[in-house]
């Protein structure tokens, strides 16, 4: 029972961490492909990590949280990551599908 | 109080930190958690400028339970979009005119738009008074800034700011 409950967390994690790479290379332009592997790993590893918990809670004494961990710090740490590229290129006026927002053009006077 | 303890959520989080980290409860190691929760804080005072409290601890319960949902939701919305394929996406940058007016809660607004997939926020504007957020697919801008308002900024503000301004 808790191998199928596992297997299928396995799976679906890494079938969302398969997507979340194959947006980087489908996608379009810069901003576009930010979206598949930072999304990939909030859902895809969310599921690896909690199978990792289930699994090590279940097959050795003890419950094992370290996986909250390695989840707390990537929430903290994707955003951040993510924004900051998404900051820088917008400063390089990388290429956009979008058109760029008013308010970048004006970011650039203000020293 | 305040000089003995200055930052107690802190003090809470790092002890508790401490003990996922070393992934076994024993008095011993909560009393090394708490001591490291209360020395820590002294440290690194530069960074906490603000004091943190949290105002509504129900309304954080639920913000919590929003977020996560809608993670789930957004990852299955975003991989359809690329299995769908790129030709069909239609990305834009939306404005998001900011209420919130604390660095923390501009912060986690911004986290909250990058973790929450399809939505990555670019810019904060030099006045803080605007958030740039790049959406991969949208069909209706305004629709999607009232979204990010009603769900995430108005929770946010009830959590950390009510009565502060």
């Amino acid at each position: 029972m808790i191998d199928i409950l596992l297997s299928l967390l396995i799976l679906t994690g890494a079938v969302f961490t398969f997507i979340g790479s194959l947006g980087l290379a489908r996608l379009r332009d810069f901003y576009t492909r930010l979206h598949g592997p930072t999304k990939a790993t909030t859902l895809g590893v969310g599921c690896l990590l909690i199978a990792s918990a289930v699994y090590f809670s279940v097959r050795e004494e003890g419950v094992s949280l370290h996986e909250v961990l390695v989840t707390l710090f990537l929430f903290i740490t994707a955003p951040v990551s993510a924004h900051l590229l998404a900051k820088a290129a917008l400063h390089l006026k990388v290429h956009s599908l979008a058109p760029e927002p008013e308010q970048a053009r004006n970011e650039e006077q203000i020293p | 109080m305040k000089r003995l303890l200055p930052h107690p959520l802190l003090t809470l989080t790092l002890a508790i930190l401490w003990l996922l980290l070393v992934n076994r409860l024993n008095p011993g190691h909560l009393v090394l958690g708490l001591l490291l929760g209360w020395l820590i804080p002294f440290a690194t005072a530069g960074f906490w400028p603000e004091h943190v409290r949290i105002r509504h601890a129900g309304v954080l319960l639920r913000y919590l339970m929003v977020f996560i949902y809608d993670i789930v939701r957004g990852s299955f919305h975003v991989a359809w979009l690329i299995l769908k394929g790129p030709s069909r996406l239609n990305p834009a940058f939306i404005v998001v005119p900011l209420e919130l007016k604390s660095d923390l809660g501009i912060s986690l607004l911004a986290n909250t738009i990058s973790l929450t997939p399809g939505t990555v926020s670019s810019l904060v504007s030099a006045d803080k008074r605007t958030l740039i957020v790049h959406t991969i697919d949208t069909g209706n801008p305004d629709a999607m800034v009232a979204e990010i308002k009603q769900r995430y900024e108005v929770p946010l503000k009830q959590i950390f700011e009510e009565g502060d301004v």
